[in-house]
């Protein structure tokens, strides 16, 4: 993986540390956008991780931006030799697959899918080998999720599903995008998943909701207090499937104030997951689980 | 004192100079879109460059007054009467107590700044007052105006003259059309043919009707063709597909290779459309003065022109802030 750099405009770098997305690639990029933040660049104004790629805007009244290519570059080169290590949060997001008010909206766009006659989730496990919604689901939601990127809207993560690349869901987006989407819908794009923050458009598969709020501007949620925005990159996802009683149930929980998600902190090293991934994952749940 | 909404206009918000320090979690800068034109209504009133204002894009509110204060009007030519007469824009004017700002139609441009001695005193969310639409952040409640709403204003920190204003040839608005608007190619511009590219600049484009604080699309210039690729990983199968990133305040991506799409204060954080290039900081002002149908030149320009143009358009705000004292 050699770093592409280009300037954005007079006030931003971008990097693209891989045109591929891969766990070392993102990695990568948490790892130098990490260290970017550490070394407290003066001019350094907005410092963002992606995929497979990170972008730091800069005002260039206060640094020269060939100053500034020229230290990303040396903090690139160091970050080759980090040990892949990093302490994170693993989350549990309870999901309600094939719910009523995503299937709804999926039926109110149906001439812009590629398969107008069956539903996100049926096309989904078609492309995908499976044999029906359920085993789709359960393919879905046996292995972990990486937030590899929080942004497009606020506090939106993306997410990449923690197994070998040939068991990874992939599904193209919508031939074109939607012009809505509800708030909290578990979607599909690529090869990434995601949860919208918020209702607006959208051009990802819709797979299911989830009860639990990820963005609360007004931070009214008792877990979104300290900080209106829930994921952070590097935060571990864990989805459960559950039903439409436990559904209603946990929305009331939050209109109530009393929902507590299930979060826990946890080290993760890509050398260890990259060793045996089912069996890591199987003690990343231990985790999770408290056991 | 405060401001009562009678009409809010089309789409009229709160904004200041932004939030930085959040497009990691999605969250972009927001603030006026043309800031110079924020900082000089900020300055006529006395207040500091940064204080909250209104935005008012294409049509102007109907405001009340519940004591006397200052006001100014900037940016767009959005001609202001105060009780029916006719008020002079980029000039400061007094407000009695009960007084109410209305304004005519649309003469040139795309937003007016309403500043009124003291700011706009809406809570401070994540260090600004901005409002941020799309995730329903700051501003007043969140939102665009609505008749009914009632805005707080500070206190005036300082008493100044009516009548005082900035002259033509600071105002720092967009000169004849076509408009031009000066680019740094690089991003993603590897992945368009070098005719596609050269094509790209020298078309005339045209500001589409989905023109907003997220972005400006823009139409009308030939499609431009990819270098053929086998797609990565993650990226999607269109040619236009890259495996979501970061985007650029003032980045062009091109969806579909089709039709440009330059993204403003309100940026979506990131996505997974391939981008050329980015409009310079000195030139973003100017795009939120554009309506639909302005016809813009995409020019090329590289880094040393784009802080040339950056100090220049400093210097513009400087010549204000000299103009004023």
């Amino acid at each position: 993986m050699q770093t592409r750099f280009s300037f954005g405009g007079d006030e931003h770098i971008f990097a693209e540390v891989d045109e591929s997305m891969s766990l070392e690639a993102f990695f990568k990029s948490l790892f130098i956008t990490n260290a970017v933040r550490d070394a407290g660049i003066k001019g350094v104004t907005e410092i963002c991780p992606a995929n497979a790629s990170y972008q730091v805007k800069f005002d260039p009244d206060l640094i020269k931006p060939d100053d500034l290519l020229a230290e990303l570059k040396r903090l690139d080169s160091a970050a080759e030799k980090s040990e892949p290590v990093i302490a994170t949060r693993i989350i549990e997001i309870p999901v309600l697959y094939n719910d009523p008010w995503t299937h709804e909206t999926l039926m109110r766009f149906r001439e812009r899918h590629q398969d107008p006659a069956g539903t996100d989730l049926e096309y989904a496990a078609r492309i995908n080998n499976l044999d029906g919604i359920d085993a789709f689901i359960k393919a879905h939601s046996s292995a972990p999720w990486f937030v590899s990127m929080v942004g497009f809207v606020a506090g939106l993560p993306f997410l990449y599903q923690m197994v070998e690349r040939k068991r990874q869901i992939q599904a193209p987006k919508y031939l074109r995008p939607r012009t809505d989407t509800p708030r909290l819908t578990v979607g599909h794009g690529g090869c990434f998943s995601c949860i919208y923050s918020v209702r607006g458009a959208g051009g990802y598969q819709m797979f299911g909701i989830t009860p639990m709020p990820i963005y609360d501007p007004n931070q009214k949620i008792s877990y979104l207090r300290d900080f209106m925005c829930l994921f952070r990159p590097g935060d571990i996802v864990k989805w459960k499937p559950i039903d439409r009683a436990a559904y209603d149930e946990a929305v009331a929980d939050v209109d109530a104030g009393r929902f507590a998600p299930i979060i826990r902190d946890v080290s993760f090293s890509l050398t260890e997951f990259n060793r045996d991934i089912d069996g890591y994952n199987r003690s990343l749940e231990g985790v999770l689980h408290g056991h | 004192m405060a401001i009562k909404v009678l009409k809010p206009g089309l789409a009229t918000t709160v904004q200041d100079l932004g939030r930085p320090g959040y497009y990691h979690i999605g969250i972009p800068l927001s603030g006026g879109m043309d800031r110079h034109a924020l900082a000089a209504a900020n300055l006529l009133v006395g207040n500091a460059e940064g204080a909250a204002v209104l935005e008012a894009v294409f049509m102007g509110p109907e405001l009340e007054f519940t004591d006397d204060t200052m006001v100014a009007v900037t940016g767009a030519e959005l001609p202001p009467r105060l009780d029916g007469a006719p008020r002079a824009t980029w000039t400061a004017f007094a407000v009695k107590r009960g007084q109410k700002l209305a304004f005519d139609f649309l003469k040139k441009g795309a937003r007016a700044y309403i500043a009124v001695a003291g700011g706009i005193d809406v809570p401070v969310v994540l260090g600004s007052r901005s409002t941020y639409a799309l995730g329903a952040l700051g501003g007043f409640k969140g939102r665009k105006l609505e008749p009914g709403d009632e805005l707080p204003v500070g206190a005036a920190k300082n008493v100044v003259e009516e009548g005082r204003s900035i002259a033509a040839e600071w105002r720092g608005l967009p000169m004849a059309m076509p408009v031009a608007l000066r680019v740094m190619p690089g991003l993603y511009w590897h992945r368009i043919t070098e005719a596609a590219g050269q094509g790209f600049f020298a078309d005339t484009w045209k500001v589409a009707p989905e023109a907003d604080r997220i972005g400006y699309r823009f139409k009308g210039g030939k499609p431009l063709e990819f270098v053929p690729r086998e797609p990565p990983f993650g990226a999607g199968s269109d040619p236009s597909n890259i495996t979501d990133a970061c985007y650029p305040y003032g980045s062009i991506q091109v969806p579909g290779g089709t039709e440009p799409i330059v993204l403003h204060r309100d940026a979506v954080s990131g996505g997974g459309y391939f981008m050329v290039g980015t409009v310079i900081s000195a030139d973003m002002d100017l795009i939120g003065q554009l309506q639909p149908n302005t016809t813009v030149n995409f020019v090329k320009v590289g880094m040393d022109e784009a802080l040339a143009a950056r100090h220049a358009r400093a210097e513009l705000l400087e010549k204000v802030r000299t103009s004023l004292k």
